[in-house]
């Protein structure tokens, strides 16, 4: 009975005062309102309305004129924008950390240009030097190519819009990374581009991975660069976002809905894997 | 997996070797063309097209670029897009770091579901952001009877055009700030609270001048952010004509009306807004790194 007199005694000296837990759980109560009633209630009205009539909600959807090819486009212009900007964006994230030039500044902050530049004013940016009427386009249209208002413009419209993403997970990467060991290799006798190959890449292969994922995961939602510059040709350059605006416009939420639930669960998906990736991947280089 | 090895080969390393110097120049040829490659795609991706949309705004000379950025339906475009803004600033900053303050100092049942969420904008497209308002707040939705019978209109108005933006923007300041708390440690708050400052002296003193880049990093996102946002707005604002056009909606329908040169200058204009927010960007990014560095 004492012990137990004890015990009681303990737990009310280790408990915090009234007032320090009143204000941990109205910061608490705070932030998790914020997410459920900001994020969570949105989010259950997508997927509630897009599973509401089963699967056959989405056969409804695809069943409309372009409707795969919209989703087809997104998928296959989305992932070769990644790969482009996985070697480009490798390469340029190397020159940042690697390289001493002047201008080095200019350039790093122009990487980020895309970041700022509200996607709607890309779009018309690329479409003022690569349109039918200027000079550029003039000349790639004598030769039978089209840039804007084409696939090609899609492609290009995501380039632009997800440069920065593998350049700024590599990057700090690079940065961690002891020069020690690429100067032993090269000692060792090893060529520039088989040092690059052995001791480089094996330490930011995740990182260039992770912003890859990202970056074709932005792909995917990306609307504002592209409704300008692709010209929303149905089953030709429609994408699979523009398909979901047509079909809100059109009133038909519930199949908007269930394009809508598909492709925001690929994107998700893509965005938890990779956040795990650069956290394990911070954990490492702190161990 | 084995590996097979050549022949040992040796390498006279000493500096000035014939063999250092042929890799010397060797490296030098190589750096050359990779530097080359990333100015060339830099060039064909970002550079040219600013250039291309500056001359295009300057086409008709200064004074269109004057009597278009003073219309009155582009001064209330612009009008509108700030509202949005401000509204979306100081709801996403207070709640925001109230949240990532949340997420990194406190322990509790669902904390790692809570972090998932902040991510979850980030993978959403804008117009699947704008179709979750008009299926919430639209004819036949959630919330609409509630709002209908008090008289408020959501969708195709300013409150409609603010939530949509609030919740693209909410991971900003969340993910800028919360690694800045981690790397922060509760050192010297501790310390400030053993020698007797009160809560608001913790935090005005201690807390926020630590954290103030990093905030200012997600204030920075934040506005080009809702500047710029386009899919979400255009949805839910119904493009009703001189009501509920923001900036970017001004643009688009600008080149819909063949109003090219308007709808340049209007761009050229967000543009050189964002890259003012890019200094802001670069500026607190770096001194970001140097706080969580410390």
């Amino acid at each position: 009975m004492a012990s137990a007199a004890h015990t009681v005694q303990r737990k009310r000296v280790l408990r915090a005062p009234t007032a320090t837990r009143l204000r941990h759980w109205t910061l608490r109560g705070a932030a998790i309102t914020y997410l459920v009633a900001m994020i969570v209630v949105p989010v259950a009205a997508i997927i509630s309305k897009g599973f509401a009539g089963g699967l056959d909600t989405f056969r409804e959807a695809m069943a409309s004129a372009g409707a795969w090819e919209a989703i087809r486009l997104t998928l296959v212009t989305s992932a070769l924008a990644a790969i482009t900007n996985a070697i480009f964006g490798t390469m340029l994230a190397y020159v940042l950390v690697r390289y001493r030039f002047r201008g080095r500044g200019l350039l790093s902050a122009i990487v980020d240009l895309p970041f700022a530049i509200p996607t709607l004013v890309t779009g018309v940016m690329l479409v003022a030097i690569y349109g039918p009427n200027t000079p550029i386009g003039k000349a790639f249209g004598s030769v039978g190519i089209q840039l804007m208002f084409s696939q090609l413009a899609v492609l290009l419209a995501l380039c632009v819009v997800t440069l920065p993403f593998v350049v700024r997970t590599v990057q700090p990467v690079l940065l961690e990374l002891d020069t020690a060991e690429e100067e032993a290799a090269q000692v060792l006798g090893a060529s520039a581009w088989k040092t690059f190959r052995a001791v480089v890449m094996p330490a930011i292969r995740p990182a260039i991975a992770a912003g890859a994922l990202l970056a074709f995961a932005r792909g995917l939602g990306e609307f504002g660069s592209i409704v300008f510059v692709s010209g929303n040709i149905e089953g030709r350059t429609k994408t699979a976002p523009y398909f979901i605006f047509q079909l809100t416009n059109q009133f038909k939420p519930d199949q908007a809905a269930a394009v809508a639930t598909l492709l925001f669960a690929i994107s998700f998906a893509l965005v938890l894997v990779t956040s795990r990736l650069v956290r394990t991947e911070r954990k490492e280089a702190k161990a | 997996m084995s590996v097979v090895l050549g022949p040992p080969r040796l390498v006279d390393v000493t500096p000035g070797s014939e063999e250092m110097r042929r890799r010397g120049r060797r490296r030098a040829l190589v750096r050359g063309a990779i530097v080359a490659a990333c100015l060339l795609y830099l060039a064909v991706v970002l550079v040219a097209p600013l250039v291309g949309i500056f001359l295009s705004a300057f086409s008709e000379g200064l004074p269109t670029v004057f009597e278009t950025l003073t219309a009155p339906e582009v001064r209330h475009a612009f009008f509108l897009t700030f509202q949005i803004t401000i509204v979306t600033l100081l709801v996403t900053t207070s709640l925001g770091a109230v949240t990532a303050w949340v997420l990194v100092r406190h322990r509790f049942v669902g904390r790692r579901i809570m972090n998932a969420l902040v991510e979850l904008p980030l993978a959403m497209s804008p117009v699947t952001v704008g179709l979750a308002c008009v299926l919430l707040f639209g004819r036949g939705g959630w919330f609409e009877p509630w709002f209908t019978a008090r008289g408020i209109q959501v969708i195709f108005a300013l409150p409609s055009m603010i939530l949509v933006t609030i919740f693209i923007c909410i991971p900003f300041v969340i993910r800028s700030v919360a690694p800045v708390l981690e790397e922060l440690g509760t050192e010297e708050e501790d310390a400030a609270r053993t020698l007797g400052a009160s809560t608001s002296q913790t935090l005005f003193r201690v807390i926020l001048p630590n954290i103030r880049w990093g905030l200012l990093y997600g204030i920075a996102l934040t506005t080009a952010r809702s500047i710029g946002e386009i899919g979400a707005v255009l949805i839910v604002s119904g493009m009703l004509k001189g009501q509920t056009e923001t900036a970017t909606i001004y643009v688009l329908t600008a080149f819909e009306e063949r109003m090219d040169t308007e709808g340049y200058i209007v761009a050229l204009t967000l543009a050189a807004i964002s890259i003012v927010m890019l200094g802001v960007i670069e500026i607190s990014k770096r001194r970001k790194i140097r706080e969580v560095m410390g």
